[in-house]
């Protein structure tokens, strides 16, 4: 392959670093109105009285908007697929608020100090209610935090606001009660993750304008521009047709950017005042009033004989979706969709529980959803179950995990948030990585344990993960290739470049597909108007669903041009022999530039534009298998990552570079989760760590070294063999630390993040036994 | 108020009032390679050069800088280009939203100290935060770049 599987410099990484205006805010209107939004400072509370009069009157404020110029219309803000498996529990203003940080008003001014000084003169009558802070209590509890009654659940999702219930499921493979009761070993563990935050570097922003044909224009920060412009319809009940959604260059998305931010009320704004407005979250905003990964509580039971077979899986969930239930069920799905199947030798599996409302800011989307949570109890849990058994870990999972050509039953039973999809794994290249992995980290010289000098121990730990590729019989991605004059392209995708590459992505893919070069293919992505349709960026689907219609527009280009070539040189299609560059026939040979050039210009005239889509009936899984080395100071508890070394099967990684990239910023980010980050409340709800200060994402001075390989496999249902790389890398850290730290220092960590005083406590707790 | 300044080479005058920050100034006056991160001096994107050193535009008032010299990446766009291409060789870049200001920093961390040690690039580049890369393409593609290779 000439231009796939190669690393090529990213499309727009040049002119990103040259400064080019090319981000939302970039492209905003001078002119703009500042809209700000007045946050509320109760965790849950009715509003009995609201004046706006005060604002209103203030010099340069424009409009002050309140849940009274809005309809009770019930939306989602999850970027999700028509109709979305969320609850529609969601008003574009309400008259309550359900977290600290919910939207109470807002303001549209001449400049940002104004609409600041407007909302200070809003003023509100409370009706301060009792929150639920606290999610193991909120199932049941007499306080009802979505007690209105318009709100309802697409189709069934377990929805029960009466029970402070944003979704609910369970499903069982055998009999899991009567296979733990056969086994030899049976381990109980209960887990612990923590609400993390996304922190793109560019805060969520929109600005909207009415253009000269009277339609609303939104430029968003989106990872999925479809879903917006329906979502801005639906629920402002304006029609679709007027709207436009540009999604320019995105400063970082990681799920956070797969929902509603301001558009709703940036819209509002543009239309109420037919000027043009902005909204640029503070990163207080963004900390306190988007969304976090979702806090789980997790009960495993594993089952196994003596022999080291695993028999019996037992996995209950409790998920905190916070105020609002954007991706409740499909996020606790995934936890058990996206791991279980990793270990399909088992006789029974049972995965069951409950997602419920508490009064934090709304849980979603976050790269890796539910995967990494999962991963971190179930990869834990096999760690244990192996020292009570006396099995070496990794021969055990290499004994009992999933491998090439075989299956699960819970591909059929379990989707995001409705049935599965059986498939057998036609590219599994699983047992390599964990052999690879073991090869870069020296695993053999290193395990359990080495002893420094100073108190200092290294240890290593490892876990396996798998993904998906999009969602079958649900996203649908389409592309359009269309042939200029002088023999380049353009492709037009309704693909999300969020800065995770696709552009240069499925140009490479559009560019080996008709045999030509990487500056030969000019991609625009994302703008409702123009580009076809496309479920957004998120799933892990860009390079297979996406890349899947990417190379089938592109080949139909290719049977097209070389149509024309026959027509041109007057011979049979058949006869034409075509190399990307001349079409040839004997003796008779024109270049696709002469060809082109004929057909714009001279003779057969005609436009050569070709759309096709893709519609995933399978998502086959990218494997991984993470090792870390990690080295504990055991008189403080300092913990450092030393090493952590990535195999990965994504199939065939289009661009080698960029996929490397994609792991490595996952890896990074898993890092974080396992060991420096939690959103952190006060006992009132409010957020404590609502900056980069207090709120510690790693820098690259935590970051010694990242070994990162892929195997090599091919997935016959891809885009040149590719399977997805967006989310794999991010779900091994936790586990593989966690379990990494217990073989340093006997410390076995069941509660992330895996924090310093955690593993000092947990060593004194041990010497005090001995 | 009124401020004088060069910037990039060119003498400015700013109308602006007392409590306004750099970065927003610099945004108005359409320097849009200048980003915003957060508002306390944390995340690095905001970097531009103050007489020559990185600093964070967030958080320093316009008002302070009547008289001295502002660099954006709009004034280093060779060095920018260059550097973009050691940056594209290893995928160190992703949503590119953190690299102007890391270009800014670099090329400082270049005049001041032409063979720093990994140590050193690290230290010297904390407060320019990126969560897309994990950070060792960056560093790989910073060392090449200064090395010149
Ligand atoms: S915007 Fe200045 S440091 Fe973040
Ligand atoms: S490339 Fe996205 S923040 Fe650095």
């Amino acid at each position: 392959m000439k231009v796939v599987k190669h690393a090529l410099p990213s499309v727009d990484g040049k002119g990103l670093m040259m400064g080019r205006p090319a981000y939302t805010d970039d492209l905003a209107d001078p002119n703009s109105l500042i809209v700000k939004v007045l946050r509320s400072p109760h965790a849950y509370a009715k509003i009995v009285k609201i004046d706006t009069s005060k604002a209103e009157a203030l010099e340069g404020v424009e409009i002050v908007l309140t849940y009274k110029d809005f309809d009770r219309r019930p939306h989602t803000r999850a970027g999700q697929g028509f109709p979305e498996p969320s609850p529609y529990d969601k008003f574009v203003l309400d008259q309550w608020v359900r977290y600290i940080g919910d939207e109470t008003a807002c303001v549209a001014a001449v400049d940002e100090k104004t609409a600041e000084a407007a909302l200070k003169l809003i003023e509100i009558e409370w009706d301060i209610l009792e929150p639920i802070l606290d999610f193991e209590t909120a199932l049941d509890n007499e306080i009802l935090i979505h007690p209105e009654p318009e709100i309802f659940e697409n189709f069934p999702i377990g929805f029960d606001p009466k029970r402070n219930l944003a979704a609910a499921y369970s499903m069982e493979v055998g009999n899991v009660e009567d296979s733990l009761k056969e086994c030899d070993v049976v381990l109980e563990a209960q887990f612990y993750t923590q609400a993390q935050a996304h922190a793109a570097m560019e805060p969520h922003t929109v600005n909207a304008r009415m253009d000269y044909q009277n339609r609303l224009v939104l430029y968003t920060s989106t990872q999925a521009p479809f879903h917006i412009r329906r979502i801005v319809s639906q629920s402002l009940d304006f029609p679709m047709s007027r709207i436009r959604v540009i999604k320019p260059r995105v400063g970082g998305g990681f799920g956070g950017k797969q929902h509603i931010h301001g558009e709703l009320l940036v819209s509002t704004v543009t239309i109420k005042t037919g000027k043009p407005a902005k909204m640029v979250y503070t990163r207080k905003e963004v900390f306190e009033s988007s969304f976090q990964r979702h806090p789980m509580r997790l009960d495993i039971k594993l089952g196994a004989m003596k022999d080291g077979t695993l028999k019996a899986i037992n996995c209950h969930i409790l998920s905190d979706t916070g105020a609002y239930g954007e991706h409740a069920l499909t996020v606790f799905m995934v936890a058990g969709a996206k791991v279980l199947p990793l270990y399909n030798k088992v006789d029974s599996v049972k995965f069951y529980g409950d997602v419920v409302y508490t009064n934090h800011t709304s849980a979603g989307a976050y790269r890796g959803y539910g995967a990494i949570q999962g991963n971190f109890a179930i990869e834990s849990a096999i760690d244990m179950l192996c020292e009570k058994l006396g099995a070496d870990p990794i021969e055990f999972r290499e004994k009992n995990m999933m491998l090439k050509d075989e299956t699960s039953p819970i591909f059929a039973i379990m989707g995001e948030g409705t049935e599965g999809t059986a498939m057998n794994m036609e590219s599994c290249e699983l047992g390599y990585c964990v052999s690879r992995g073991q090869e870069l980290l020296k695993w053999k010289e290193k395990y359990p344990r080495v002893e420094l000098a100073d108190s200092k121990v290294r240890g290593v730990g490892m876990a396996i993960a798998m993904q998906g590729s999009g969602i079958p019989y649900i996203d649908m991605a389409s592309a359009t290739v269309k042939l200029n004059d002088d023999g380049f392209y353009n492709l037009l995708v309704g693909a999300t470049d969020i800065g995770q590459g696709s552009d240069t992505v499925l140009a490479q893919i559009a560019a080996e597909a008709l045999e030509t070069t990487l500056d030969k293919i000019i991609v625009y992505s994302s703008d409702s108007d123009l580009t076809p349709f496309d479920t957004g960026a998120y799933a892990s689907s860009t390079t297979y669903v996406s890349g899947n219609a990417v190379f089938k527009a592109a080949m139909d280009m290719k049977r097209a041009i070389v149509k024309e070539g026959a027509l041109a040189l007057g011979v049979k299609f058949e006869d034409i022999e075509y190399d990307g560059v001349v079409l040839k026939a004997g003796d008779k040979e024109i270049t696709l530039k002469a060809l082109s050039n004929r057909l714009y210009y001279s003779e057969d005239q005609k436009q050569l534009m070709i759309t096709n889509s893709y519609f995933g009936t399978k998502s086959p899984p990218p494997f991984m298998a993470g090792f870390a080395e990690v080295e504990i100071d055991t008189e403080t508890g300092e913990i450092k990552i030393v090493e952590y070394v990535s195999v990965v099967d994504c199939g065939t990684p289009i661009n080698l570079s960029l996929a490397k990239g994609q792991v490595e910023g996952g890896i990074v980010q898993g890092i974080g989760m396992a060991v420096y980050e939690e959103v952190l409340y006060t006992k009132k709800g409010k957020s404590i760590n609502n900056n980069f200060l207090n709120y510690h994402i790693p820098t690259r001075k935590e970051i010694n070294k990242l070994t990162t390989e892929f195997a090599e496999s091919y997935e016959e249902s891809g885009p040149f063999g590719a399977k997805s790389v967006g989310e794999i890398g991010i779900d091994t850290p936790p586990a593989a630390i966690a379990n990494a730290v217990y073989n340093a220092v006997g410390v076995r960590i069941q509660t992330l993040p895996i924090t310093p005083e955690k593993i000092l406590a947990g060593i004194l707790a041990n010497k005090a036994k001995k | 108020m009124k401020v004088n300044v060069k910037v990039n080479g060119q003498n400015k005058v700013f109308n602006i009032e007392p409590g306004d920050y750099l970065l927003d100034t610099l945004r108005k006056e359409n320097y849009l390679s200048v980003k915003k991160g957060c508002d306390n001096s944390s995340c690095g994107v905001c970097t531009v050069l103050f007489d020559g050193k990185p600093i964070k535009s967030c958080s320093l008032l316009t008002a302070k800088i009547e008289g001295h010299e502002v660099i954006t990446v709009e004034g280093i766009q060779k060095e920018a280009d260059k550097l973009s291409d050691y940056f594209g060789a290893e995928g160190a870049d992703q949503c590119g939203y953190c690299t102007p200001g890391m270009a800014l920093s670099v090329y400082a961390l270049k005049e001041e100290n032409s063979n720093p040690s990994d140590e050193e690039i690290k230290e010297y580049l904390t407060g320019n935060l990126c969560r897309c890369t994990g950070y060792q393409s960056q560093h790989i593609a910073i060392r090449n770049y200064l090395e010149d290779k």
